[in-house]
């Protein structure tokens, strides 16, 4: 084994496992710190996100929305770019969905409506993308910087358009009317129940399965087509991608839109799924979470599945442990979100030398051994 | 009459970066008050010396003697407090900064600027007027020509009291009129005491004005000379070394139509200096057009411009049929689907992409390929099949089309690329370094692949470093020297001696001679154009 | 006095109210990125200074412990950066978004396990605020037109840390453009190569430019917390990080287009809450969003560069390796 292998070995495995078991131990220090024992913390999380049919419910309905916006950042990686801009976009997805129901005949079918909002919500959500995707590729503008403009401009123009365009006739809260029943995303107890089975209600409903269905995509898309080639090739190394061909004011459109449609698909599970209108800040802290996914998922797909199940549990175990104890709030599994993207984003290599002149030695005796990589 | 000293001595510096061996138990003398030159191509380790004499790098071992005191420079304070300036490649400038702000940098003279300003200001006009370096003290960098730009730097060292001045490739960027300028100040300086080290790979400037000369290859120091003892072609076979003498097998070539010709190309980079200046040449059916140089002439750009990855800038390219000039760009996927492959000079920064398996490096430009991709599938199959296939034409080693790219030898990577490129039969192939850190049996097996591709009537242009490689493999020869062709023969007529020559004599700015032949070459040229 | 000067004047008043934590923070900023590292961090170094200094007010009654704390824990959070991108070199966006969501959520988690009341801070009463100041002669004086009331309605009657923030801006001008430790700032953010071969420590200044910016950032906080509101709530910062980060790049780096960006910014701020409801002849309603989101597009449309340039530091966002 040679010391490039090393290397590889060490970036793959051992540093994202013990990247996020730091993430963890800081937790369990917050824990100690508020005076809560964190392994009775984690007892009550862990029932509250699985101990009951409702709470498993709830804690897949919340890993949905981490794996739309974790896929949605993970896009936008690959590409070598980096879109905080998920919570406008997400924001801005939900107004295209809601648009698009209030746009239908409200007779009209349910194999109408939800195809017709999912359209709505990846085409806006796209659009919000694509104006700082536009400005980074032809005018220069840093992307990092747009999309947390655009993040401010979504909610603004939200405010706006809730206040004074979208919302209920005679009512205060600024939210729109009902969907028409026929738009509503099933709920997965109701499905259920058509089958057969009994389970308990909760906002859990058939999103999750576009949510999968959106993994497999984009890994096919990224791994398995011509397109996401030039994406992973332009992200890894933009001068060989010119040298291959490959336009990388292009790819920075087209991942964008990707990336923006993804996390407008996180309107599909809170408002066609669950709320059944529009309502204010329902994309709230998601777009920043998906990050947090997407830099533990090791921007893969199955990473993000596993990291936005993760989240979803600390989601629902979170309100579970509110409930339970008075010092604590579910804000504890931002605390988590924020450890997460540090140490496995920013604090990335805090390990790797250490650990490469620990493992140096066993390594060599590996070698030595004649065991090869 | 006392013996002069020296003002730096060298013993057995070391260094190694990784794998390569950047300097091998390096040794140098220079005397007080001289001039001398350090001679070697690029990656010779010329620059990788200097940095370690200006405690920029520490070397693994060695002894380093500053004027008779023995020195272990941990950082560039130690150096400059020995008396040690240096001016190196890239300016060490910033550009939003007055020339006064620059010069005062790391030695202000107290917490508040007014103080220290003032005082240099002072001292700089002393030394510009006791040096001949005027200078306008309040103008910002970015307003100043780089001839300019590159006085600051000196006046920078010599107000931090150099007394031994580093000059790393001064005339890379300079004009033949700043050059000569550049050369009055280095007299001056000898004038006043001040021992000048100049860094460079042109044998003209080294004749021109030092009083030794070293000359590094690989990584070691090959040889001392004085340099009027010395001439440029000793210095010039002393730099590309003489390798073991590789035949390659090849009969006479069955040369047929242009299949590229290039009129009159330039090409300005985004600095703007000129990196290839009206350039032109026909590139031919069955033959291997070679293109020698000592590096850093222009040849990346040559190669870049013709494979449709920078812009040209004035000029224009025919190939396969097409035109493009600076107003209609062809874009390497569109020339790649005329039949131009392109190996590149780097395989890491340009030939493949070091994080991808190698399936997917040996998909690099072809991505698209109707052969690979099954509607919208790009087949994970017929991708690694392909790379199998590619493996195994070109034996690569390990053949195993998951293994990371950067986890195969440096030959291995290059035979991959190669095999890539030359396997889909292009008609025109532009190739850059073939052999670059490749061992003698690959060597052997790539030149033959590349006769074979001329034997089969395709065009072949072949840059390279090394003269032996291009004399053995090409037909026709065409030296590259400082963005121009300095020199053209056929292979036959060629030997080390006339190809240094011309990269040599090319030096000079401008032999009356070879412009009047490249000023008829081109007329006639374009003459044949208008007749087409 | 007219009723149009009055208001014109409360709105300016207001404007220097709502403009003080934006100067300080893009103030903080400007160390931050003139020395070559990208701080979107701004928004959570000044949420947890809030916190800090709401919670230190509150428990020992004084504002200035509450500042000194807010200072603190400010400080730490711009350790927390350097210590992720200048010594381990790691992505300065990545970082700056973990600070803020880290922030974020540990004001609420320890405010919630402190106080009990829900994750605010108690209210704070007036001892253990800063308080507006009367300036001399602010009454006597109200009677001269026009200059009287504008030196008693809007200069005099602010907090300390107001007057705090509009001395900072000539400080951090004659700081960074007349002081060695300025030179070397802006120098270590154009180019910090000519830093290292000029024999100074690259990572030392850039360390010391986020301790400056942690400092002010902190007061930014304190003034948030202790000075314009009386305690601690969730998210009270509501973005004006972000707005100072806009700006900072509006003001194209430079602590006096930087200020007058931050004031444009607190006046369309100001005038949005003015202009609410407000029923304004021949336009009707002005959408108040449409001016709450001006500065994020006038600072899109400039990085667009519709409007002249903003050209950052160059080696902003880099991290610092010495090359081969």
């Amino acid at each position: 084994m040679n010391r490039e292998n090393r290397i590889t070995w060490i970036n793959r495995l051992l540093l994202p496992v013990l990247n996020v078991l730091t993430a963890f131990a800081v937790t369990a220090v917050v824990f100690w710190l508020i005076d809560v024992n964190p392994l009775e913390a984690a007892e009550i999380l862990l029932y509250g996100a699985f101990g009951y049919e409702e709470g498993i419910g709830y804690t897949i309905y919340y890993t949905t929305n981490f794996i739309f916006t974790g896929l949605a950042v993970a896009v936008a990686f690959h590409a070598g770019l980096f879109n905080i801009g998920g919570e406008g976009q997400a924001y801005i997805g939900g107004l295209g969905a809601g648009l698009a129901i209030f746009m239908l005949d409200p007779t009209l079918g349910a194999w109408l409506f939800i195809p017709a909002s999912i359209i709505g919500a990846l085409l806006f959500g796209a659009l919000w993308a694509l104006i700082p995707a536009y400005l980074q590729a032809y005018r220069g503008s840093h992307i990092v910087i747009t999309t947390i403009m655009f993040n401010f401009l979504a909610a603004s123009l939200m405010v706006y358009l809730m206040v004074h365009v979208l919302r209920e006739m005679g009512q205060m809260t600024p939210q729109s009317e009902l969907f028409p029943t026929n738009a509503w995303m099933p709920f997965v107890h109701d499905v259920a129940a058509g089958m057969g089975y009994s389970i308990e209600a909760s906002p859990l409903n058939l999103s999750v399965l576009l949510a999968l269905v959106c993994a497999v995509a984009v890994w096919f898309f990224l791994w398995q087509t011509r397109w996401g080639y030039a994406i992973r090739a332009t992200g890894k190394n933009s001068t060989a991608a010119v040298y291959g061909g490959i336009k990388p004011k292009r790819v920075i459109i087209v991942a964008m839109c990707i990336s923006g449609a993804l996390a407008g698909l996180v309107s599909i599970n809170e408002l066609v799924g669950y709320q059944h209108r529009l309502v204010m800040d329902f994309h709230l802290g998601y777009g920043f979470g998906g990050i947090a996914v997407a830099l533990m998922g090791r921007n893969h797909p199955v990473g993000i599945i596993v990291a936005a199940l993760l989240f979803g549990t600390l989601y629902q175990g979170g309100a579970e442990l509110a409930f339970e104890m008075s010092g604590v709030s579910r804000d504890i599994v931002v605390v988590m979100q924020g450890l997460v993207i540090l140490f496995c984003g920013a604090l990335e290599y805090m390990y790797r030398p250490w650990l490469i002149r620990t493992l140096a030695p066993v390594a060599q005796q590996i070698s030595a051994a004649g065991v090869t990589v | 009459m006392t013996m002069k000293k020296f003002a730096i001595e060298l013993t057995d510096i070391d260094k190694r970066f990784g794998a390569v061996h950047a300097n091998n138990k390096v040794c140098l003398q220079v005397t007080e008050g001289n001039i001398h030159g350090i001679i070697g191509e690029n990656g010779a380790g010329k620059s990788t010396l200097m940095s370690i004499l200006y405690g920029f790098y520490q070397a693994d071992a060695g002894q380093i003697d500053v004027l008779g005191n023995t020195y272990i420079f941990t950082d560039s304070h130690h150096a400059i407090a020995a008396g040690i300036g240096m001016v190196h490649q890239h300016f060490m400038l910033v550009e939003n900064f007055t020339v006064l702000e620059n010069v005062i940098l790391g030695t202000e003279g107290g917490a508040l600027l007014a103080h220290g300003l003032a005082a240099a200001r002072k001292e700089l006009t002393r030394l510009g007027e006791e040096y001949g370096l005027k200078v306008d003290l309040d103008a910002t960098i970015d307003t100043l020509s780089v001839g300019l730009q590159q006085r600051v730097e000196i006046l920078k060292a010599l107000y931090k009291g150099a007394k031994i001045l580093i000059l790393d490739e001064p005339t890379g960027v300079l004009t033949p009129q700043e050059t000569a300028e550049l050369f009055r100040i280095f007299s001056t300086l000898k004038q006043q005491g001040v021992t000048i080290m100049l860094i460079t790979h042109k044998l003209r400037e080294i004749m021109s004005i030092t009083d030794q000369v070293s000359v590094m290859r690989a990584g070691q120091m090959v040889a001392h000379r004085n340099t009027c003892d010395t001439d440029r072609e000793e210095l010039a076979e002393l730099m590309v070394g003489r390798k073991v003498l590789l035949s390659v097998d090849k009969g006479a070539a069955n040369v047929r139509a242009p299949l590229m010709r290039v009129s009159r190309l330039t090409v300005v980079d985004s600095q703007g200096v000129e990196r290839l200046k009206d350039v032109s040449f026909e590139l031919r059916a069955g033959e291997v057009l070679g293109v020698a140089g000592v590096s850093g002439n222009g040849q990346t750009e040559l190669l870049e411009a013709l494979a449709g990855i920078i812009p040209i800038t004035q000029g224009h390219i025919e190939v396969l049929g097409m035109e493009m000039d600076d107003k209609h760009p062809l874009t390497p996927d569109i020339l790649r689907g005329l039949g131009l492959a392109h190996v590149p000079e780097d395989r890491h920064r340009m030939g493949l992409i070091t994080d991808f398996s190698a399936s997917e490096s040996a998909l690099l430009g072809y991505h698209t390929d109707a052969n690979i991709n099954s509607g919208v599938w790009l087949s994970k199959a017929k991708v690694d099949a392909n790379c199998q296939q590619l493996m195994q034409a070109f034996d690569v080693r390990p053949a195993d089309p998951q293994l990371k790219s950067a986890n195969f030898s440096g030959g291995n990577q290059q035979k991959l690329i190669l095999a890539r490129e030359m396997e889909r039969n292009p008609e025109v192939l532009l190739i850059g370094q073939p052999t670059r850190g490749v061992d003698i049996g690959a060597i052997e097996f790539i030149h033959q692949r590349i006769i074979a591709m001329r034997d089969a009537g395709k065009a072949v242009l072949l840059v390279s470093v090394e003269l032996e490689e291009i004399m053995s493999v090409s037909d026709r020869i065409i030296v590259l020297c400082d963005g121009a062709i300095s020199g053209r023969i056929n292979a036959e007529d060629a030997d080390e001696r006339t190809l240094g020559m011309m990269m040599a004599n090319a030096l000079d700015p401008i032999d009356p001679l070879q412009a009047m032949n490249d000023a008829k070459s081109s007329s006639n040229r374009t003459a044949q154009e208008l007749d087409l | 006095m007219s009723d149009l000067l009055l208001t014109l004047l409360l709105t300016l008043d207001a404007t220097l109210r709502v403009s003080s934590p934006l100067i300080l923070a893009a103030m903080a900023g400007l160390f931050s990125e003139r020395a070559g590292v990208v701080d979107i961090g701004l928004e959570g170094k000044m949420l947890a200074a809030a916190f800090a200094a709401a919670s230190v007010a509150a428990v020992f009654g004084s504002p200035w412990l509450g500042l000194a704390a807010a200072i603190v824990a400010s400080c730490c959070l711009a350790l927390l950066h350097g210590f992720a991108t200048i010594t381990h070199r790691g992505d300065q966006i990545v970082s700056g978004v973990a600070i803020n969501i880290l922030a974020a959520g540990l004001t609420i988690i320890l405010g919630l396990a402190w106080f009990h009341q829900g994750g605010l801070t108690p209210a704070l009463n007036n001892e253990s605020r800063f308080l507006s100041i009367t300036l001399p002669y602010a009454e006597q004086l109200a009677f001269i037109p026009v200059l009287g009331p504008i030196y008693k309605e809007l200069i005099s009657g602010h907090n300390i840390l107001v007057y705090v923030a509009f001395a900072v801006v000539p400080l951090v001008w004659w700081v960074v453009f007349r002081t060695r430790f300025g030179l070397r700032l802006r120098a270590v953010g154009e180019n910090p190569k000519a830093v290292d071969t000029a024999g100074l420590s690259v990572i030392k200044l850039r360390y010391q430019a986020l301790i400056v910016g942690g400092i002010l950032c902190g007061i930014a906080g304190a003034y948030i917390g202790t000075a314009y509101n009386a305690q601690f709530t969730r998210d009270m910062t509501a973005g004006q990080g972000f707005i100072a980060l806009a700006a900072l790049i509006f003001g194209k780096w430079r602590p006096l287009t930087v200020m007058l960006a931050c004031l444009l910014f607190g006046f369309l701020d100001a005038l949005a809450v003015r202009l609410q409801g407000v029923q304004i002849e021949g336009f009707g309603v002005i959408p108040v969003q449409l001016i709450e989101a001006a500065p994020y597009i006038l600072t899109v449309v400039l990085l667009a560069g519709f409007i002249g340039r903003a050209i950052p530091p160059k080696a902003v966002g880099t991290a610092y390796v010495k090359e081969r």
